[in-house]
């Protein structure tokens, strides 16, 4: 019999919050198809080291594992990027799995992305309806606009285009690309657009676009494919037109 | 005067726990959020084809009835008929909120809400947002109650795993436990009303097309707390997904609604020629592809596992999208045309694609009524966790609907009890201290397991055992077996060792108590299954003869029918607390307003 052919996995972990890393390295099976999530599923069900020490399994947050959710982002072989869809056929092995430190590590390659959620509110991320009741129509839409709007609307908040961002981190208050260009979404709704101007004032305080350094890496590692620097830029126009408004506003 | 705010605490953020938030906090009180996840990573969203309501836009004089008699019809009469009613109703004004909400739609030239044709149904009554339909709901109700979060009317318990329910001296349900799946710190939580919105059970299939935090673990919770669970053997099977070791992609209905068909390669009857054989329009002419799931997934594993046709080894068949223009398929299907190509690394615009049945959607699950109050007063459910609104089997896009519209349902219905004078005391400290306790001292065992089974490599036999006698085609002696194998894998549960013993994030020890729970569900499953001897939508059930499955004179299998008489009623199993073992028994339910018929998708249906 043929012998099994094995992947190597070389994983950067972390027992707490302010614990050192280390490394731990672990083989799997290969088989046609696997991906870093089936991968680490397999590590749970034999948690032994290359050594043969037998250990705690590895701790990652992961749902959907159909690159929907947003949960498994992690850095592979230095890029930041979501462990389901990542086949180990496409990548260079040894494979290496590491968190994204741009988030405080809870655990192992499990990260606190709660400052992207925060974000999401002092951009005034959501159409003000006055309910959910049965009230009028919505207004039509164009519908290339609203293609636009779909793109945009993909966006999981995993956190790739922050971790992959030179802005974001301790030297910056940059709130990074994601939740600024969901500002832009909201902008493009018919309701949406009433709220504008609070969007453009969030966003030119500090932290937001101005600490856009447009270092264009976001829009490489978008696994959702959003021409992240494109709205980057509309919105930096939109900010600076807002800015002339509150001048002659006052 | 104002209403008295009340508390209430909901568990599941996705659409139906969203939808019941919104409304609460729309009344002025307030809620307790607990989820597995931050709730914008909830499953819902991987609902991808769209949702339905009669929005009457294409010409085709589409009517809220005839939605109505799809639903009841599709679900092969099992659907109590007054829920399916108010939901079907209430559809049209649900999507005009989420347009309002700024959810990103698929819209026609015009500008107007684009409309696809969905399993079941003969008129176009699927509205949607390109294939990530499921996406764009969550995300426009997540918002909404993040704009609620600032006013500080709900407060999320996000990475908090629900425990168990905490009944007041009266037994009505007052609180929960909680653990914080980070600290692992272990907390009870009182509030007037409690919602269950967690979710179906897939994980007891280990591979499904459903999420890893789908467990059903916190429905067997309350079931073993004495909930009642309504219809658990009826879990659809949808018969286009990619299979894979770690998880069964969904590939969308709305391939086969946009014009993607179904076939196998045999050679010609008459002529012997190798030929492309559309099997589904052959079988089942009056809907050809879009028959409904339960109906496509039972072809394909005729065409495939007692034919022999179709690719072997592993078992597939091809759904193929290859013949429509590209630009379209990129409009209306992108995003998962692109799922296919980043798990497969084939392009389905171009090839066709090879996929086979795989477990998806639970109609089954917590017992409630039409307002959605469970056995246990002060205990409600909604969405995919409650049994209501798709009988034996449910429509495609009648999921987003029935989870949206369960907690417009349950929201305002909690307030209403809240407020009834009816809940009896609160919870006292050491009610509430006693529930916590008992809570940790199991986790402490749970982490302090050393014996030899690795809880991860249980969790896949118990998903291979459910596979093989709980799936398309069962059978008494099968199902009869599978509960035995149940009680071992049970048995072996409490022999199961973890490395991890610490108290930081360890995500093992919540995963082995998750694990109890899904054996404790998977038999209420299989005993619900094999006490009903008919077949019912996805329930199918072969008669066997002298110990053996039964063939006709074609060599197909021989089902057993439909037996209204006997069975035309929800299958109530309870848990027996001395025994560990689910009890079963039958109730009678709403079915006034439409008369039984047989349901055949060979020919149009008939009213």
């Amino acid at each position: 019999m043929a012998e099994q052919k094995k992947v190597r996995f070389v994983i950067e972990r972390q027992d707490g919050p302010n614990d050192k890393p280390y490394t731990q390295e672990f083989d799997v099976d290969y088989r046609p198809g696997l991906n870093v999530v089936a991968a680490l599923m397999e590590i749970q069900k034999n948690p032994v080291t290359v050594d043969g020490k037998t250990v705690a399994p590895v701790v990652w947050e992961c749902n959907c594992l159909e690159k929907v959710c947003g949960a498994c982002m992690m850095v592979i072989n230095g890029k930041a990027r979501q462990a389901c869809c990542s086949l180990v056929d496409k990548l260079d092995q040894p494979i290496h799995l590491a968190p994204a430190r741009t988030f405080p590590v809870i655990r192992d390659l499990l990260i606190d992305r709660s400052v992207m959620f925060e974000s999401l509110k002092r951009i005034h991320g959501w159409v003000a309806v006055d309910g959910s009741w049965d009230s009028k129509d919505a207004p039509g839409q164009n519908p290339y606009t609203a293609q636009t709007a779909y793109e945009i609307s993909h966006c999981m908040t995993c956190g790739c285009c922050l971790e992959a961002c030179p802005n974001v981190g301790p030297q910056s208050d940059f709130i990074g690309p994601a939740p600024t260009v969901q500002a832009y979404l909201f902008n493009l709704h018919p309701l949406g657009k009433y709220d504008a101007p609070i969007r453009l004032n969030a966003l030119m305080e500090k932290g937001g676009i101005t600490s856009c350094g447009n270092s264009q890496n976001c829009v490489e590692v978008c696994p959702k494919n959003i021409k992240l620097t494109t709205y980057l830029a509309q919105l930096n126009r939109d900010v600076n037109k807002q800015a002339l408004r509150n001048i002659f506003d006052h | 005067m104002a209403k008295k705010p009340a508390k209430i605490i909901i568990v599941g953020g996705g659409l139906a726990g969203l939808m019941a938030t919104l409304k609460i906090c729309e009344d002025g009180s307030s809620v307790d959020l607990f989820s597995y996840c931050p709730v914008k990573r909830s499953h819902s969203l991987c609902a991808q084809g769209g949702m339905n309501a009669c929005m009457d836009t294409k010409g085709e004089h589409d009517s809220i009835y005839e939605h109505f008699d799809d639903t009841v019809y599709g679900g092969d009469f099992l659907a109590d008929q007054g829920a399916v009613k108010g939901m079907v109703e209430m559809a049209p004004k649900l999507v005009k909120m989420f347009d309002r909400m700024g959810v990103p739609f698929t819209r026609t030239s015009e500008g107007t809400l684009d409309l696809r044709n969905f399993g079941g149904q003969k008129n176009k009554r699927t509205v949607f947002a390109g294939s990530t339909t499921g996406q764009q709901l969550l995300y426009a109700l997540d918002e909404q109650v993040r704009r609620w979060e600032t006013k500080g009317t709900v407060k999320k318990y996000e990475f908090w795993e629900f425990i168990k329910i905490i009944k007041n001296k009266q037994g009505i349900c007052r609180g929960i436990v909680a653990q914080n799946m980070n600290s692992n710190e272990i907390k009870a939580f009182a509030a007037d009303v409690v919602i269950l919105a967690t979710g179906g059970p897939g994980q007891v299939y280990g591979r499904c097309t459903a999420s890893t935090i789908c467990n059903g673990s916190a429905v067997s919770s309350a079931y073993q707390q004495g909930a009642e669970i309504g219809n658990p053997e009826f879990l659809q099977i949808h018969p286009t997904a990619i299979p894979g070791s770690d998880k069964n992609r969904l590939m969308s209905e709305a391939c086969r609604g946009e014009g993607g068909r179904v076939w196998v390669y045999r050679k010609n009857p008459q002529t012997g020629e190798k030929e492309r054989w559309y099997f589904l329009e052959d079988m089942y002419p009056a809907y050809g592809n879009l028959v409904p799931r339960d109906v496509a997934s039972r072809a394909i594993y005729k065409v495939v596992v007692h034919m022999g046709l179709g690719m072997k080894n592993p078992n597939r068949v091809y759904l193929d999208l290859s013949h429509i223009p590209a630009d379209y398929l990129e409009r209306k299907l992108g995003g998962i045309l692109e799922m296919y190509d980043d798990f497969v690394g084939e392009d389905p615009r171009k090839v066709p694609m090879e996929i086979f049945p795989s477990i998806h959607y639970s109609m089954g699950g917590i017992w409630v009524d039409t307002k959605h109050h469970t056995n246990i007063p002060g205990l409600m459910a909604a969405g995919e966790c409650d049994y209501q609104y798709h009988g034996a089997n449910r429509l495609g896009a009648n999921s987003l609907l029935s989870a949206t519209y369960s907690g417009v349902v349950a929201g305002p219905e909690s307030l209403r009890l809240a407020r009834s004078g009816e809940l009896g005391d609160a919870l006292t400290p050491e009610e509430m201290e006693a529930a916590r306790k008992e809570c940790a001292e199991e986790f402490d065992r749970i982490r302090a397991m050393n014996g030899t089974e690795n809880a991860h490599r249980l969790h896949h036999e118990l998903g291979d055992i459910m596979y093989k006698y709980v799936s398309v085609e069962r059978d008494n002696n099968g199902l009869a077996e599978c509960l035995k194998e149940l009680k071992g894998i049970l048995r072996r549960w409490d022999s199961i060792g973890v490395t991890d013993h610490g108290t930081w994030a360890n995500q093992e020890a919540m995963f082995v108590r998750q694990l109890r729970n899904m054996i404790i569900y998977a038999m209420a499953i299989t005993k619900a299954a094999l006490l009903r001897d008919e077949s019912r939508g996805a329930h199918a059930k072969i008669v066997l003869e002298n110990g053996e499955r039964k063939l006709d004179e074609n060599g197909d299998l021989v089902f057993m029918p439909r037996d209204d008489a006997r069975f035309m009623k929800t299958t109530i199993v309870s848990f027996n607390k001395e025994t560990e073992e689910p009890e079963v028994t039958y109730r009678e339910f709403d079915h006034s307003l439409i008369k039984p018929r047989l349901r055949n998708y060979a020919v149009a249906k008939k009213e």
